[in-house]
């Protein structure tokens, strides 16, 4: 319980997703030669919609509508804590193994469709299909890409023993195979988090808001949050599978786990702010092609053993 | 509670576009404000596109036979609390629509104002000052 509500689940991923987020339009914003938002942002959003009156559309099943938003986010906090062990390496009570994890990384994508659906605008229900039409194209390169983990670590499918075995060994991400997955893998992130070549699902010129169009105060403010903690938690993931090694003490582990994550976070601001919002039908065909292509060579480099 | 609201609020402003028949000289100049130029992110402004994540809505032109309904509709459906900015002179009072056979009546008879900001059309520093200023009023 203490695992699921501070360390590192709900609280600890929050503040970390809000940090996360505040990097982040920074970034854009420095890359726009803007001055950009000051560092509290992120967590005035938040305050502001928790105060703010939650409108339930009339045609809505009103516990759907409302229960919605905090299964999101509770996928996100026990996403959290299964790999929430950058200091608490392999004491963890529950390791979790890859399947889990790949099952909650969907829950807020399946979330996010099933509130459009029944929020009964049409709008969100464009929404909602392009959103469905992304997590058919994404889901398949992704798990083959995970995959290469689980074959270059010999069989390995419990997250800390894929790490355990980088620590004796060398990180995935120095091979060819480990490199080509980790770039797929990352592709498949911005489409996860639903940032800006692949945000067709909530294109705000063409289709107002798109799955979140009715969702207003409180709700509104937990999906938000749940962006927010998948912003910090899923690169997090990545980087234990394709980038882990231990340097022995807590304090540069951490360390060398932020510099990493910076890394990471700046390439996918850096995808985000150079390219311009794909049509769905476009998304689909480059994750079926491109991306698919890059993470099927990957799965054949790890066979082969490079 | 209620003070803590309006402090966030006042530092995060989701602003809606509400066009109420505007001749469109209002509405670019809003464009202008959401500009890098101008950059109203770094008072935690940010347009949205549904009414529903909106806390301040910017009105421009005359409420006419069709639109003054809807601008009411669209009014009670911003979460509250939430203000109105009305921008322009058009939604300040009717400009020279006043006397027109469309023009119903002026903007703050339908729906509470709480900023007015004339000129028509304004410029970009003139509806950011007004902005401003709304925040300090509203945290007092
Ligand atoms: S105030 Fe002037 S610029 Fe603005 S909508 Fe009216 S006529 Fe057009």
């Amino acid at each position: 319980m203490i695992d699921f509500l501070f360390f590192p689940g709900l609280l600890f991923s929050s503040v970390c997703g809000m940090l996360a987020s505040f990097i982040d339009r920074k970034l854009t914003a420095r890359i726009q030669w803007r001055k950009g938002p000051p560092l509290l942002q992120p967590l005035y959003d938040l305050v502001k919609l928790f105060g703010k009156e939650t409108i339930i559309p009339a045609q809505a099943s009103k516990a759907l509508f409302l229960l919605l938003p905090l299964i999101s986010v509770s996928a996100v906090a026990l996403f959290a804590i299964l790999n929430g062990v950058i200091v608490k390496s392999s004491v963890a009570p529950f390791s979790g193994d890859l399947f889990v994890a790949i099952y909650l990384m969907i829950v807020p994508a399946v979330c996010l469709i099933l509130a459009a659906g029944i929020s009964g605008n049409p709008l969100a229900i464009v929404g909602a299909s392009r959103e469905m039409k992304l997590v058919l194209s994404y889901e398949l390169p992704f798990i083959l890409a995970l995959l290469v983990a689980v074959i270059k670590s010999h069989g390995e499918i419990v997250i800390t023993g894929i790490m355990s075995y980088q620590a004796y060994t060398a990180p995935f991400l120095f091979s060819l195979s480990g490199a080509l997955a980790f770039l797929a893998a990352i592709i498949c992130l911005v489409a996860k988090l639903g940032l800006v070549p692949f945000d067709a699902a909530e294109a705000e010129q063409e289709i107002i808001a798109g799955v979140l169009v009715e969702y207003s105060g409180f709700s509104l403010a937990m999906f938000k949050l749940s962006k927010m903690m998948m912003l910090f938690v899923y690169p997090m993931f990545l980087i234990k599978l394709f980038w882990h090694n231990a340097c022995g003490s807590v304090i540069g582990d951490v360390m060398v786990f932020a510099l990493k994550y910076f890394v990471v976070l700046l390439i996918i601001v850096l995808i985000r702010n150079t390219n311009p919002r794909l049509r769905i039908d476009q998304s689909v065909k480059f994750f079926w092609t491109y991306v698919f292509g890059i993470s099927l060579l990957a799965v054949i480099f790890a066979f082969i053993g490079l | 509670m209620a003070k803590l609201t309006m402090e966030a609020l006042t530092r995060s402003i989701g602003v809606f576009h509400a066009a109420c028949s505007p001749c469109n000289n209002c509405d670019i100049e809003i464009l202008d404000v959401l500009t890098p130029r101008y950059d109203v992110e770094r008072f935690g402004i940010t347009l949205v596109g549904s009414i529903r994540h909106a806390d301040a809505m910017l009105v421009t032109g005359i409420p006419n036979m069709k639109t003054a309904e809807k601008i009411k509709y669209i009014y009670e459906q911003m979460p509250k609390p939430g203000v109105v900015i009305a921008v322009g002179t058009c939604a300040c009072g009717g400009n020279m629509f006043r006397h027109s056979y469309n023009f119903v009546k002026p903007l703050d008879e339908i729906i509470p104002v709480n900023m007015y900001i004339p000129a028509c059309p304004p410029n970009p520093e003139a509806i950011i000052m007004g902005v401003v200023k709304l925040i300090k009023a509203l945290r007092g």
